[in-house]
């Protein structure tokens, strides 16, 4: 099944979910709606307030106001029966190091009320699908950081949870390790609710089928991958290599183009007007070589500059 | 029965650290065998004989145990394990006993360990298996209340602030808690501060009835340690409340 063929009966859903520590709103009031069986996707900046939405939909925090939903059970009355029908794979690795791998299935199984022999039949099909059957039995303490992410995200499927809420499932880990984590996660569309959070645009324009970009605890834009670029479709995004390229004379481009971002190369400039000699005429007296210059495709980098006017890795 | 799946765990990290292990069983013996011998070379019959000594060393070494609960949920809080395990269908009432449950062997391992050497020493028994049983189970309630109070650590604090804690724990629990020293010879505010606490209790009343006191003669003090006890779970009970929905 996947999410365009999937029933429309809202998975999780959000009714103003705001969350304050003091003075700082985390989540502001946030209204979301998650269909049954869709791949969603919170992208934003460390800080943004995705963990805090995840943890308050895991009954983690309680909300300052506003409540959720999850397969119809509210957050707030019936947070028992709400983590009987979730799983949660958090930001950092909880596993229990000591255990092996299998152990660490069977925990999980366990305290979930699975019978013994549903445990060790599920633990054996998601040892084998993240790649682990063969170290099933080492203490886990032994794992490298990739595989300690694969089993912490088989642990949160053991208990085969209706809604599946995975925390940065990636965050720090090699590009190599990241492909297989999402080869594992694109195994598992369609067949779950998840919630995904990454503040990786690949990793959310890769898996999601819906995406929302929050900021500063806003929902700032909602959509598919192809909706929320198509929002900059009449965006122009000019690259440009440059030698000699100069604090001063980004800054002068930027007060010209304010959705302007500095890259390994030279710089990327979003704008619904570009001229090439203009921006050739203002370099040039300032000492910078043009070395070359051209168009690209906006992609969602792009669409989270021109919405919240800052770059998603800053 | 959900708690036993989480209990087999906390159990698995324990016995499966030989560090942690080693110095929950080894620091009372060897503490034990110190002050056994230092004793011998005073001459002192009183306060190092081994009578004195065995119910005080397992009291001391419940202090230890204290640390190291403690640090084993600090670490679990800290390393977003238990976070994931909250997000399980557990209640308060899971988590208390799975994090409790696991410890009584060892504490059982502890008062065995010090009454072994201790009889190795030239420690004597009392005669009858009803003194022996409740010297046992006066200990047991005051090792199962330290585990207790490591878990409030371990709830409140992380594992460098848990680690501190039960170091001034131990220090407290060998200073005012009349192992080495009568407390009532030390007097004022150090005698109402021990006094005021659970250890000299236990080991009051575990020593009395080493000697031949019976329930009655020790009663208070019996009360006293089982109360706390009964108040480290209650006050643990209400912190994994107050974790488990922040």
């Amino acid at each position: 099944m996947s999410y365009a063929t999937a029933c429309n009966s809202p998975a999780v859903q959000t009714f103003d979910l705001s969350r304050k520590f003091g003075d700082l709103i985390a989540v502001d009031a946030a209204d979301l709606s998650i269909q049954e069986g869709e791949l969603f996707s919170l992208l934003g900046p460390n800080g943004a307030g995705k963990t805090t939405a995840i943890k308050m939909l895991c009954c983690l925090l309680r909300p300052s106001s506003g409540t959720a939903t999850v397969m119809g059970r509210d957050i707030r009355q019936d947070p028992m029966g709400v983590k009987q029908i979730i799983d949660v794979s958090p930001q950092e690795t909880a596993i229990a190091e000591h255990l092996n791998a299998r152990e660490n299935l069977s925990l999980i199984g366990g305290i979930h009320g699975l019978a013994k022999e549903k445990v060790k039949e599920r633990s054996e099909e998601l040892l084998e699908m993240v790649g682990l059957a063969r170290r099933a039995k080492e203490q886990v303490r032994t794992f490298s950081g990739g595989m300690k992410r694969r089993l912490s995200i088989a642990m949160a499927l053991v208990s085969d949870p209706q809604v599946l809420f995975l925390d940065e499932p990636t965050l720090g880990l090699d590009p190599q390790s990241r492909r297989g984590i999402w080869e594992h996660i694109a195994g598992l569309k369609g067949k779950k609710t998840i919630v995904l959070t990454t503040h990786y645009l690949e990793e959310a324009d890769a898996l999601a089928d819906r995406i929302g970009i929050i900021d500063e605890g806003k929902i700032v834009a909602l959509g598919t991958p192809q909706q929320l670029k198509e929002n900059v479709s009449d965006m122009r995004v000019m690259v440009l290599r440059a030698k000699n390229l100069a604090a001063d004379a980004i800054e002068g481009l930027k007060r010209i183009y304010p959705e302007l971002k500095v890259t390994n190369e030279g710089i990327e400039i979003t704008a619904r007007e570009l001229s090439f000699y203009d921006i050739v005429d203002y370099l040039r007296p300032r000492g910078v070589t043009i070395q070359s210059m051209s168009l690209k495709q906006p992609t969602l980098d792009d669409v989270f500059l021109h919405l919240t006017g800052k770059e998603l890795r800053e | 029965m959900r708690f036993v799946e989480l209990a087999k765990r906390n159990s698995r990290e324990m016995w499966r650290d030989p560090v942690y292990m080693g110095l929950a069983i080894g620091i009372p013996v060897a503490f034990l065998v110190i002050f056994w011998a230092l004793g011998r070379n005073i001459g002192d019959q009183s306060f190092l004989s081994t009578a004195m000594l065995v119910p005080g060393i397992a009291v001391f070494g419940f202090a230890f145990l204290l640390m190291f609960s403690g640090m084993m949920l600090a670490r679990d809080r800290e390393g977003a394990f238990l976070p994931r395990l909250l997000t399980a269908p557990l209640g308060p009432r899971d988590f208390i006993l799975s994090y409790s449950l696991p410890y009584i062997p060892v504490v059982i391992s502890q008062i065995v360990v010090c009454f072994g050497v201790g009889v190795f020493l030239g420690l004597e028994m009392p005669g009858d298996a009803v003194h022996v049983l409740l010297v046992f189970v006066i200990l047991l309630v005051m090792g199962i209340g330290s585990v207790g109070l490591g878990m409030i650590l371990g709830l409140l604090f992380n594992v460098n602030q848990v680690s501190g804690v039960g170091s001034a724990i131990i220090a407290l629990v060998a200073l005012l808690g009349g192992i080495w020293i009568d407390l009532e010879a030390i007097g004022g505010v150090f005698y109402d501060i021990g006094n005021a606490l659970p250890f000299a209790h236990a080991i009051g009343a575990a020593r009395d009835v080493m000697v031949g006191a019976g329930l009655d003669g020790i009663s208070m003090d019996f009360y006293w340690v089982l109360g706390y006890t009964l108040l480290f779970f209650a006050i643990g009970s209400l912190l994994f409340r107050w974790r488990m929905v922040e």
